[in-house]
């Protein structure tokens, strides 16, 4: 505004259009975050008064953590979590080391097999054999009800190799050149020179590979069968979607039917906290994923 | 580095090919080394998978395993073709797939040029934070979240009835199916979505505006002709990736969402694979199934990007 001077005056047109944007992306932000207050709001209620409650809220309804209390009584939901962490820190471990080794191999220039690897990487992004015989696969090999089943077959995506691939390509040659030529083999180049070059973009496939894990449930409910090897998600597709009949029976002494309600929506922050807690710190590294994934590998 | 082989014309081809190998295995082995489990895991899980896939043509036979079945030719194709079900997957997985290209597709261009008109920074970092947020919520509390808004007394029927609508359990009919996928399919990607188009966006020359601008352009006419051309290249490649799949839906959504009530315009391909294989184990007909559906998807991508690749200059590859 101080150099009203120079700024061009805006026709009505323009005006009234700027003021619809603003309007209309207002709108757009409360649609967008409204579902999980509501949701915050409810799990924090007093279950009974949610029962009775009409239209929206813009507060708990009379404060009580009694449907927490009940979440965390809920042992699946601890194993669940368990699950969940072992499966997000081991594999997204594994994703990544195979990630590294596959993107530092295939941005070597000019070994034979290069471009006949990379193809047979590329086709598998859109052709697959299907559901069954991959499931075929995961029960000839033993996996199948084995925790291994819900890393191993998504160890490595095609995707974030090429992503990581990319920034691998534009480290100039001559930093490897002088590593070899001082005795450095591959591996040492790889994880002492490469690795550290590339660790924004490595720090966004964490991020994604991550995300992945925390929300994976597919895969368990192709490939396990035993509840207690369950991750989170598929204890929550229980309580969220299919309503499964053991709420009812944990939850007899505090009345069972309002805080059916208020534990689903507990549950639900249980889920999703963790992520909208490291969400406003990772953001720019989501994004920078999306930017280097633009870039055609 | 390239140092001429002394008497090479003497070589054999032979000789020539192993020398050719020698050297590249003597720099290159630890780098094939390291691509050892790299390909072990696109061998195990990728292609054993698509070399099994031949028990489509075969009975399958649990004592005898998936080499040892009986061949049977396309006995499990021509069941799935003359099946009841087969137009109503058919129908269904394309009706998905048309609404998605007319509002899912346009809906983060639009948001994207939308935002890229706003002026005022921290309301702009705003609304990009904000609606970026659903695409982080897993799919299993998106449908849960769904579930409990769309039944008698959630959320979405409260807003309803403030605006003396009637109360409607719309995940109990089929007619509501699609507009409830494609909308929260919407509502969860179109913050994030936009992103891709906000760095084409950033990426067009302002020179060219000024120059717009000089020939008496308004914002309007700045956005058709300066504008749009800018990220027409992004929206071609986005759009070529979107028309390969139209014959795929992912199964995940839409196993947490239907029930047997709306089956009629919920069941798709990928669903129908899932019941028929992975519920009631045939597994024969189910592989015929997707592998007819990975094949037309497949021929799908190639002519989609060829057709673009004649028209507009833009393709894959």
């Amino acid at each position: 505004m101080s150099n009203s001077g120079n700024t061009i005056k805006r026709s009505t047109g323009e005006r009234i259009f700027r003021l619809g944007n603003h309007t209309f992306l207002t709108f757009l932000m409360i649609i967008s975050f409204y579902p999980m207050l509501y949701v915050l709001f409810a799990s924090f209620s007093d279950p009974w008064e949610i029962m009775k409650h009409r239209g929206l809220l813009f507060w708990p309804k009379g404060y009580s953590l009694a449907s927490y209390k009940e979440v965390f009584k809920n042992r699946s939901i601890w194993t669940g979590l368990l699950t969940t962490v072992i499966n997000l820190i081991g594999g997204t471990s594994i994703n990544i080391l195979l990630t590294l080794l596959g993107a530092y191999g295939l941005s070597r220039k000019g070994f034979l097999f290069r471009n006949t690897i990379m193809l047979g990487i590329t086709f598998t992004m859109f052709f697959s054999g299907g559901m069954i015989p991959t499931f075929l696969v995961v029960k000839n090999l033993g996996l199948y009800d084995n925790r291994w089943s819900m890393i191993l077959p998504t160890a490595l995506s095609a995707w974030n190799l090429i992503i990581l691939r990319t920034a691998m390509l534009q480290v100039p040659d001559s930093l490897e050149e002088s590593a070899l030529l001082d005795g450095a083999n591959d591996f040492v180049i790889l994880f002492r020179i490469m690795a550290p070059l590339v660790g924004a973009t490595i720090a966004v496939l964490v991020l994604y590979y991550g995300v992945d894990h925390w929300n994976q449930w597919y895969q368990s409910l192709l490939y396990i069968q035993t509840r207690s090897k369950y991750p989170l998600q598929m204890i929550m597709r229980e309580i969220l979607v299919t309503n499964s009949q053991e709420q009812a029976v944990t939850t007899t002494e505090t009345g069972t039917e309002p805080i059916q309600t208020t534990i689903k929506y507990a549950t639900i922050m249980v889920g999703t906290v963790p992520i909208l807690c490291v969400y406003p710190f990772l953001q720019r590294y989501f994004i920078k994923g999306v930017m280097v994934g633009a870039v055609k590998g | 580095m390239h140092g001429g082989t002394v008497g090479g014309q003497t070589c054999s081809s032979s000789h020539r090919i192993w020398r050719a190998l020698s050297k590249d295995y003597k720099r290159y082995k630890y780098v094939y080394l390291m691509l050892i489990p790299v390909i072990a895991y696109y061998i195990l899980f990728h292609y054993w998978p698509m070399y099994g896939a031949q028990i489509a043509f075969r009975d399958f036979n649990i004592r005898k395993g998936i080499y040892r079945s009986a061949w049977v030719g396309f006995k499990h194709f021509r069941a799935y073709f003359s099946s009841y079900y087969f137009w109503r997957l058919i129908r269904n997985t394309l009706l998905i797939n048309i609404y998605s290209v007319v509002f899912s597709f346009p809906a983060p261009i639009i948001l994207a040029l939308l935002i890229n008109e706003v002026d005022f920074l921290p309301f702009k970092k705003a609304v990009q934070t904000v609606t970026y947020i659903p695409h982080f919520i897993s799919i299993v509390v998106i449908c849960g979240m769904l579930k409990d808004f769309l039944s008698l007394d959630g959320l979405i029927n409260e807003v309803i009835a403030l605006f003396g609508g009637t109360r409607t359990a719309f995940l109990m009919y089929p007619q509501y199916f699609r507009t409830v996928y494609i909308a929260s399919g919407i509502w969860q990607s179109v913050g994030w979505g936009s992103i891709l188009y906000l760095s084409a966006l950033t990426g067009i020359d302002e020179q060219l505006y000024e120059a717009a601008r000089i020939d008496g352009a308004g914002k309007w006419r700045q956005t058709i002709h300066v504008t749009l051309p800018g990220i027409l290249p992004t929206v071609v490649i986005m759009l070529i990736m979107r028309l390969g799949r139209m014959m795929s839906v992912g199964s995940e959504k839409i196993l947490l969402l239907y029930n047997t009530n709306t089956l009629e315009t919920a069941d798709v391909i990928s669903t129908f694979v899932y019941r028929k294989g992975i519920l009631e184990t045939n597994y024969s007909y189910s592989s015929a199934v997707s592998l007819f559906n990975s094949v037309v998807n497949f021929i799908m991508l190639i002519s989609v990007n060829r057709l673009s690749r004649s028209l507009t200059e833009t393709s894959l590859w």
